[in-house]
């Protein structure tokens, strides 16, 4: 169902996204996003054996940020802003937790518009990767 | 671990200057591929008459995504698939990379069949100590997106962590 606006209010939660990607998912997201950085598929390259692995795109995170919002939204509304900052590296085959909360929700110019913060969350409960969107909401 | 990097006036001249345009296509495949590689479900980035049932022109781009560049052999980074040489590059020597962050801006929707022009530019350059990796530079680039009728439909900004 595309998102209503009566739905939520602010401090209101997405419903949370699992990942869990291997190295086969991690060779799908090069392939789908064009970067083949060997850090993020082989773990013989130098800069992953200097870090112990080999580790997910930033990227990967970016994008599963913008498939936890665009599920949210279910085509109620687009994007106008997505952002995240990859403040920790996580590994492959690790669970990790995206999930939001909405911070604003406001009418502006004849636009309803919302807020939300957004977070990865590691196996060990560290966020790696906080975010934020901009969404606008159909009429 | 590198040490003193320092912002060179060479590396200062760099800042503000517009690369040659380049194109990224999207494309139905090239909109499923992406879908695929981060795991999405929904059948709107992968199904034609899904995605018009959800009122778009066609596979609309997944967020984050903002088209494939044309790879050309040689004039393409092999790595990152970009292209090579449109603008000044920075000669740091620094061999490691990270990515710090990411920003999307969107001004419209974009959709399978639209063809996107391609400008970016180093909008700032600073020095940044880890722990883990001792001193990065920071290099922070933007990039605009200007679809096939000459609006500007996305700007995205990077950074780029060298050490």
């Amino acid at each position: 169902m595309p998102l209503d606006w009566n739905s939520f209010d602010e401090g209101s939660s997405l419903p949370e996204l699992t990942k869990n990607p291997g190295v086969s998912q991690l060779v799908k997201y090069a392939a789908g996003g064009g970067d083949f950085n060997p850090l993020h598929h082989d773990f013989a390259f130098p800069q992953s054996k200097a870090l112990g692995s080999i580790i997910v795109h930033g990227r990967f995170k970016y994008a599963a940020l913008g498939e936890l919002v665009s599920n949210w939204l279910d085509h109620g509304g687009r994007i106008r802003s997505l952002s995240c900052q990859y403040r920790g590296m996580d590994l492959p085959d690790q669970p990790m937790t995206l999930g939001g909360v909405v911070k604003r929700k406001w009418e502006e110019n004849g636009e309803k518009l919302a807020e939300v913060e957004l977070f990865v969350k590691n196996a060990a409960g560290k966020n790696t990767t906080p975010g934020g969107a901009v969404v606008v909401l159909k009429d | 671990m590198a040490d003193n990097i320092e912002i060179t006036e060479e590396f200062k001249a760099v800042v503000g200057v517009q690369s040659e345009p380049w194109t990224h296509e999207v494309t139905t495949t090239s909109v499923r591929a992406f879908a695929r590689g981060v795991g999405y479900t929904d059948p709107v980035y992968f199904d034609e008459d899904a995605a018009k049932a959800a009122g778009y022109r066609s596979l609309p781009c997944p967020p984050s995504y903002l088209g494939t560049p044309i790879f050309i052999p040689g004039k393409s980074n092999d790595t990152f698939s970009g292209p090579k040489n449109t603008g000044p590059s920075l000669n740091h020597g620094l061999k490691n990379v990270l990515d710090g962050g990411t920003e999307t801006e969107y001004f419209d929707d974009i959709c399978a069949g639209d063809i996107l022009t391609v400008t970016s530019c180093c909008a700032d350059l600073s020095i940044r100590e880890s722990k883990t990796t001792g001193q990065m530079l920071i290099v922070t680039s933007e990039s605009t997106y200007t679809n096939q009728q000459g609006k500007v439909v996305a700007k995205q900004r990077g950074q780029g962590l060298f050490y």
